[in-house]
This record gives structure tokens, C-alpha cells and sequence, in this order.
């Protein structure tokens, strides 16, 4: 029992919550950017909220359906169709052995999540059945899906149709979207007035930001406090001795171009990082398109823990929506 | 009724594949399906834009270089 990739999409993968616990030695958390989003795909169609579904960027693949099943897209506005009929977005729909899901233009947000009743069963690697392409890990043949490609299936339960995620639990970034980060132990790097422009500047999505980081262009450069290079250390201001990169961290190579380390990212290197978005923040960066306008706003960790505990609370809230 | 060509994904459209060498289609070139009317970027991937049916083209909606969202129209085919 299975699904067919009749078309890909631009970059379709299996993803679930991740592989935590091997960053250190240089695997990445990989899983759904948007893990609320993936979740609750997952919730609508009967799933443990950790099985393995599709991440969507952008444009939508063509599935075709080896067996009756219950489908939910949720994340970015991609609407599907199944047969070319449309159906909603976070909402589970029941679709027939043979139906093909397809998908409209995208209207909002970036990554769109399709779970399956009973998940997608490709083998379990390193506790994951998420995909890290760089490393040709997990998820399909550690790779995006091609055209032809046949994904098994797991074991289904109920069918659970006409569930829909109420729209005020679903999270998506405004515009500027706002991320909130945790300065860190770099920041006296800059000078204090470049850490207020930073703050206070609008960046924009630069087209190539991905799973491995989202990268941000359009304020001003950074203005480096001067320093003999520590040893170790390479002569660009904005390099240090060789340091562990948090998940979202937020680096800036020669002061220039913020990235945001995501679900893909390397674990560690040479730049300097102003902070780190906050953990209940990254959802949001996992649905922003290029050339959206970002802010950075700076929060105590007090701050970053309530926002922390206001993302469960809404994890909760959803998980009692589709009890 | 004017045809439109939509761009696929959002992203950076350019109307060249270098940029030294010679726009893809200009206004009054004549298109047929299949045929590549410009590249999108995104992803660090530089992605065709294929005409989805055939015509002359009348106008582009988007210039060289322009920031582009999916479904937004390329082209205009009398």
C-alpha cells in the first residue's frame, strides 16, 4: 500500500519531528520547519503527531493513490485538488485508490505539510524518519522525491474526514514578520549602535534561504568593534575561534547577509553569531517566501521561555480541537 | 481575451540564462507550448518557466531581475 510521485515539485521531501541528538557529532535536527503545521496534519488524519508525511516548498507535487486514505494539507495556503476538484486546506478529506492530489498555485506562506493515514513508512534512521539531503539521510533514499517514485505506506485507523484545525490556532508570520531572538555571547562584537540598526532595520527573505538556513538581505551592514584576531580565529571581523552553531543561530559572514541555522543546519564553524531566534519562533521562518520583509526583536530569555510555553499551550489547544 | 504565462514559484525572475547572454523571448516572438520563457531562482536552484500554451507574446509583466510570487503573470500572449 503506497503512494506515486507522478510530478515532484521544486523540493518535496519525508519528513517527521526531527533527529535530535547527533548535532554534536554534526547530524542535524532535521524534520518539518513548521513542526505546528506538521503536527497538525498529522493530528487531522488520525496520525501520531511524529509520523512521517510530505514538506511541500512551494509548489506542489502529483500524488497518485495506491489505497483508500484520509489526507489533511496544512502549513502554507497550497490548495489542493484531488482530481482536479479543490478541497480545503486544514481539513482532512478522504480520498479513493487511484485519486490524484494535486495542488494550486501557492497563495501564502512557503511549506506546505500532507499527512497520510498511517504516515509514510520508509525505514527509521537514527530514531527519524525525516530527511537530510545534504547528508543522504533517512527520509526516501535520503533525497528530495523524483518522478516515479513509490513511498509505502503504514497501517491506517479510522477514516477521519471533515476535521478542520479552528483558524485561530493556526500560526503564520506576519508581515514584517517578527522574530524574536535571545542576543548572545557574540553580540559585544558589534558596536552598540550597529546592534540598534540591527534591530531596527527591515531585512528581506533572500531567495536562497532553505531547510539548511534562511538568509536575510536589505539592512545595513554590521559595524565590527575593532580586535586583534584571537588565535584560532580567522582576519574577517565576523569571524571567531571555531564555536558550536545553535539551532537558530543568527550568523552574519562579514557583517553583511544574516543567516538563520534551521532544520538542516551545519552544527558549528567560524562566524560570529548576534543571537538566536527563539524556539517558538522558527515555525514562522519556515513559512516565509523570498523577499518577504523581516524584523528581528530582541527578548529576554524570560520572555523567549513564556513565548516557549505559549506555543505548547497551542499545541495543546490543537491536540483538544481534534480529540 | 489576453492569455497570461504564470510564474510557477515565488521568487527572482530573470529573462536570460547568463547575464551576458540574450533575453529568452522578447515582445512579438511567437512561443510555443514547452518553450522556455525565463528562470525563476529560488533554493539556490535556478528553475525554467515553461509556457504552458502556445501564442505571441504582447507584453512581459515582470521585468528582468523582478522579485515574483507564484501564480503571478510573466507574459501576456495576443
Amino acid at each position: 500500500m503506497s503512494i506515486r510521485i507522478i510530478t515532484p515539485g521544486l523540493s518535496t521531501t519525508v519528513q517527521d519531528l526531527g533527529r535530535p541528538g547527533y548535532y554534536h557529532i554534526g547530524i542535524p535536527l532535521s524534520g518539518a520547519m513548521d513542526m505546528l503545521a506538521a503536527q497538525s496534519a498529522n493530528l487531522l488524519v488520525g496520525n501520531p503527531e511524529g509520523a512521517a508525511l510530505l514538506e511541500v516548498v512551494f509548489m506542489g507535487p502529483e500524488v497518485e493513490f495506491q489505497r483508500d486514505a484520509t489526507v489533511a494539507v496544512t502549513g502554507a495556503e497550497l490548495p489542493p485538488k484531488i482530481n482536479g476538484e479543490e478541497r480545503p486546506t486544514w481539513t482532512s478529506f478522504a480520498v479513493k485508490k487511484g485519486d490524484v492530489l494535486s495542488f494550486a498555485f501557492l497563495k501564502k506562506g512557503a511549506r506546505a505539510y500532507v499527512a497520510i493515514s498511517g504516515g509514510i513508512d520508509v525505514p527509521v534512521v537514527l530514531g527519524s524518519r525525516s530527511t537530510y539531503t545534504l547528508g543522504a539521510l533517512g527520509g526516501f533514499e535520503g533525497r528530495k522525491l523524483a518522478a516515479g517514485d513509490v513511498l509505502p505506506l503504514g497501517e491506517a485507523g479510522n477514516i477521519r474526514e471533515g476535521r478542520t484545525v479552528p483558524e485561530a490556532l493556526r500560526r503564520s508570520p506576519g508581515s514584517p514578520a517578527e522574530l524574536r531572538i535571545l542576543t548572545g555571547i557574540y553580540w559585544h562584537r558589534i558596536t552598540e549602535a550597529s546592534g540598534r540598526q540591527f534591530l531596527a532595520d527591515t531585512w528581506k527573505v533572500a531567495p536562497e534561504a532553505d531547510r539548511i538556513g534562511y538568509r536575510f538581505r536589505g539592512g545595513k551592514p554590521l559595524d565590527f568593534v575593532t580586535r586583534e584576531p584571537p588565535f584560532g580565529a580567522g582576519s574577517d571581523p565576523s569571524n571567531i575561534v571555531d564555536a558550536c552553531y545553535p539551532y537558530g543561530s543568527i550568523q552574519v559572514p562579514s557583517g553583511t547577509e544574516p543567516i538563520v541555522l534551521h532544520r538542516d543546519a551545519v552544527s558549528g564553524g567560524g562566524y560570529f553569531m548576534v543571537g538566536a531566534v527563539i524556539s517558538a519562533d522558527m515555525d514562522l521562518i519556515g513559512q516565509l517566501q523570498p523577499h518577504m520583509p523581516a524584523r528581528f526583536e530582541a527578548v529576554t530569555m524570560e520572555q523567549a521561555l513564556l513565548a516557549r510555553n505559549d506555543r505548547s499551550r497551542l499545541i495543546d489547544r490543537i491536540r483538544q480541537a481534534l480529540a | 481575451m489576453a492569455k497570461h504565462l504564470l510564474s510557477p514559484l515565488p521568487g527572482t525572475f530573470y529573462r536570460k540564462p547568463s547575464p551576458d547572454a540574450p533575453f529568452y523571448k522578447d515582445v512579438g516572438d511567437t512561443v510555443a507550448q514547452g518553450d522556455v520563457i525565463g528562470l525563476i531562482e529560488v533554493m539556490k536552484s535556478f528553475n525554467e518557466v515553461r509556457a504552458e500554451q502556445a501564442g505571441t507574446i504582447t507584453a512581459f509583466l515582470a521585468d528582468d531581475e523582478e522579485p515574483v510570487m507564484a501564480g503571478q503573470p510573466l507574459v501576456e500572449l495576443g
